[in-house]
């Protein structure tokens, strides 16, 4: 038996309003399946539940507002009755655990969202297996293991590395979306500047920014858009937006040390997952992920970018795009300001900032010419890193630029 | 490719003997029947004619009395050879061993080293029945201070003592009673061995098979009928028990993703838990499959022949571990 717990959203969320259930005891759930809708911060949140089983009880009444961590519904994990006694004999030390990690005290980073971290299913792969899997990036849960009962080994890593062609990722964001009624969010515009407001604050408070930027000579990439775009339809037409998300996730690549979080100490995430700054009409914002943004093409992107940024303006976006993300890009388009210096989202320890794309008077080899110039700026956890690893990562970022038909 | 000879195991460690006391005054053997009877075993039948009553020294039946004898004339400069007659019997003289040769160098403040070799014949497998069919290396390799050989293989049995009889320090060495009349192939030259080091005495990519003692033999024998089946296992001799030769083992493991430990000690507590541990600790994302051992039964060692072999590793046992870690 596992507990379904009101998931974390974000480093700012203390708790959430169920809203409705979207299962009733004796449903069968898979992974990935919404359970439940909750009220947040950031709206009216469908959330994913992270086990196979059968939902046994429901815990919590809609309309009960919940601190995070909270057990909210049972799921039956055992693939059969008979599987059930042999679960609950581990259900105690496990939830007391989890428990323990989640109680939502006070504002603390730690409290990740933890139905990520525990999937109810533990991938059996060896210690190697796994090893070539991170190095690699194979997602061991797509993978079947040939080994002693079933263990991934070596080989079957090396296969799935043999066999990946599109990035897999990409089928979850396609999936079809239950359909739904936008109400209730009228007054959610206030609790979205709330969570606006403890996040910078928290930020300014505890993490030493530095700052950085650097003037990019664009008419590479925009003149490599255009080209793209001759053969496109309206619909499927690339915005500067989709090729600074994957210049910059491809730029991680080579300075990961960026693409992590601060928790006591630099932890470097695996996945390359970039929060993208959509604002609200109501004021405010959204950080939608997309996510492993550096193994997608530049058309995969800006396809999440159609798909997510409408959704985000709806309040309609899931738990597992909430959380995700491991840095974020913050750009402010056509006709704005030059330059933006943003404030990190804890705990991450970057913020990537795009003024507006302009014409400007651009001297190169003792030759003055007329440019689009970008302003890129990075804004880093001084704690993290320093300077020079920002300005490597700027750099990187303007080659990459320079070279958009490699991106 | 040298000449090569063939010779038995317990030659090859008669040969080691007579060479170390023809080239070194202070090398002397002792040991109960040692001389006039020749050896329990016969490892030193002749020598006493050979040499003198002086070099070849037959002791009163205690082994806590000559062996302590044996440490003493180590501390005073002699090079003695002292030999136990089998494991078995070297428990009565474990106190000398651990608290006098293992300790003297540290509580003398450095001042005192005991370089004394002390053989010992040990193994299963000649229906000798519980009390004395002992594969005791594990106690020994327990205790610092001593450095615990296990000759496995010809090689060693002749190139060993050398080795030994440089050591400032005690070197506990243990002989296979099964294998003394097992004929093998030695280089006509002589032979330098080291005991600092293990060795791979088969090359292979599949898997490491790690061992010692008489389990080396069967590894082997073990590896040449994988061999048919399309596994090449590579075979590594640990040799030295004490200090253990952590780099050898964990860089096979390394190449090969997959380790099996064979020894005819008992399972719990045993060489092969400490080489599984260091495997875990210090190459655990080498590791493509659990580590395995294959280890003596838990049990007084039976009379019976049928059961005394099913109660240490056979071929068979070690060809059917390595097939299902490969292909389960």
């Amino acid at each position: 038996m596992k507990e379904f717990l009101m998931p974390s959203l974000g480093a700012d969320m203390e708790d959430g309003t169920l809203v409705e259930w979207r299962k009733k005891p004796g449903d069968p759930v898979t992974r990935g399946d919404i359970i439940a809708e909750v009220d947040t911060q950031k709206g009216l949140i469908e959330i994913e539940v992270f086990e196979d089983g059968y939902v046994d009880k429901l815990l919590v009444d809609p309309g009960e507002k919940v601190p995070v961590g909270t057990a909210m519904a049972l799921i039956r994990t055992g693939d059969s009755e008979t599987g059930q006694e042999k679960e609950q004999g581990l259900e105690f030390p496990v939830s007391e655990k989890e428990k323990v990690v989640l109680q939502p005290t006070e504002e603390h980073f730690d409290e990740k969202p933890l139905p990520q971290k525990f999937p109810g299913k533990r991938i059996k792969a060896s210690p190697l297996a796994r090893r070539i899997a991170e190095e690699n990036k194979i997602d061991l849960s797509k993978i079947t293991g040939t080994g002693e009962n079933g263990a991934i080994i070596k080989d079957d890593v090396n296969k799935a590395i043999e066999q990946r062609t599109a990035p897999e990722t990409e089928e979850k964001i396609s999936e079809t979306l239950p359909e739904k009624e936008p109400e209730k969010i009228a007054d959610s515009g206030k609790s979205i500047r709330m969570a606006v407001a403890a996040a910078m604050s928290k930020s300014n408070r505890e993490i030493p920014h530095y700052y950085l930027s650097k003037k990019i000579d664009m008419s590479k990439s925009l003149y490599w858009i255009k080209e793209s775009n001759k053969e496109r339809s309206v619909q499927e037409r690339l915005l500067p937006a989709a090729l600074l998300i994957k210049a910059v996730a491809k730029s991680l690549d080579e300075v990961p040390q960026l693409n992590a979080v601060w928790e006591n100490a630099l932890q470097i995430k695996n996945e390359i997952n970039v929060g993208f700054v959509v604002s609200l009409r109501s004021g405010g914002i959204m950080v939608p992920s997309i996510n492993n943004a550096d193994l997608k093409s530049v058309s995969q992107i800006m396809d999440s970018l159609n798909d997510l940024i409408p959704r985000a303006r709806a309040m309609k976006l899931r738990s597992s795009e909430l959380n995700s993300s491991t840095i974020t890009l913050t750009s402010l388009g056509e006709g704005g300001a030059d330059t933006l210096l943003g404030v990190i989202y804890p705990p991450q320890v970057a913020v990537i900032g795009f003024g507006g794309i302009i014409e400007e008077a651009w001297a190169e080899n003792g030759m003055l010419g007329i440019r689009p110039v970008i302003n890129a700026s990075l804004s880093g956890d001084h704690r993290a890193t320093d300077g020079l690893t920002g300005n490597r990562f700027l750099t990187i970022l303007n080659k990459n630029l320079q070279n958009p038909e490699d991106l | 490719m040298s000449q090569t000879r063939k010779i038995t195991y317990r030659e090859a460690l008669k040969e080691a003997i007579r060479e170390a006391l023809t080239e070194n005054d202070k090398v002397f053997l002792m040991g109960e029947d040692v001389g006039r009877y020749g050896g329990a075993f016969a490892v030193s039948k002749g020598l006493l004619e050979e040499f003198s009553e002086e070099r070849i020294m037959d002791v009163p039946l205690s082994e806590s009395g000559f062996v302590g004898a044996g440490i003493g004339a180590a501390m005073a400069g002699l090079k003695p050879i002292v030999e136990v007659m089998t494991v078995n019997f070297g428990l009565l003289a474990m106190d000398q061993v651990v608290n006098n040769a293992a300790t003297m160098l540290h509580m003398s403040g450095g001042q005192i080293n005991v370089p004394v070799v002390i053989r010992m014949s040990c193994g299963i497998g000649k229906q000798l029945a519980a009390q004395h069919s002992h594969s005791w290396e594990p106690y020994y390799a327990h205790v610092p201070g001593l450095r615990v050989i296990s000759i496995g293989t010809h090689e060693d049995a002749r190139g060993v003592l050398q080795a030994a009889l440089q050591s400032p320090d005690p070197v506990v060495i243990f002989e296979y009673t099964s294998m003394l009349n097992m004929e093998g192939e030695l280089p006509e030259e002589t032979i330098k061995v080291d005991i600092e080091s293990a060795k791979i005495r088969r090359e292979g990519t599949d898997i490491s098979i790690i061992t010692y003692g008489a389990a080396v033999n069967k590894c082997m024998e073990a590896a040449e009928e994988l061999k048919v089946e399309g596994i090449e296992a590579e075979v590594l001799d640990l040799r030295v028990l004490r200090p253990l030769d952590e780099a050898a083992f964990l860089a096979s493991v390394s190449r090969t993703h997959r380790a099996l430990i064979v020894e005819d000690a008992w399972r719990s507590v045993s060489v092969s838990s400490e080489v599984s541990a260091r495997i875990t600790e210090k190459a655990f994302y080498e590791l493509d499959v659990p580590v395995k051992r294959v280890c003596g039964a838990e049990v007084p060692i039976p009379y019976p022949l049928h059961l005394e072999d099913a109660s240490v590793p056979q071929k068979k046992d070690i060809v059917e571990v390595v097939k299902k870690m490969i292909r389960p």
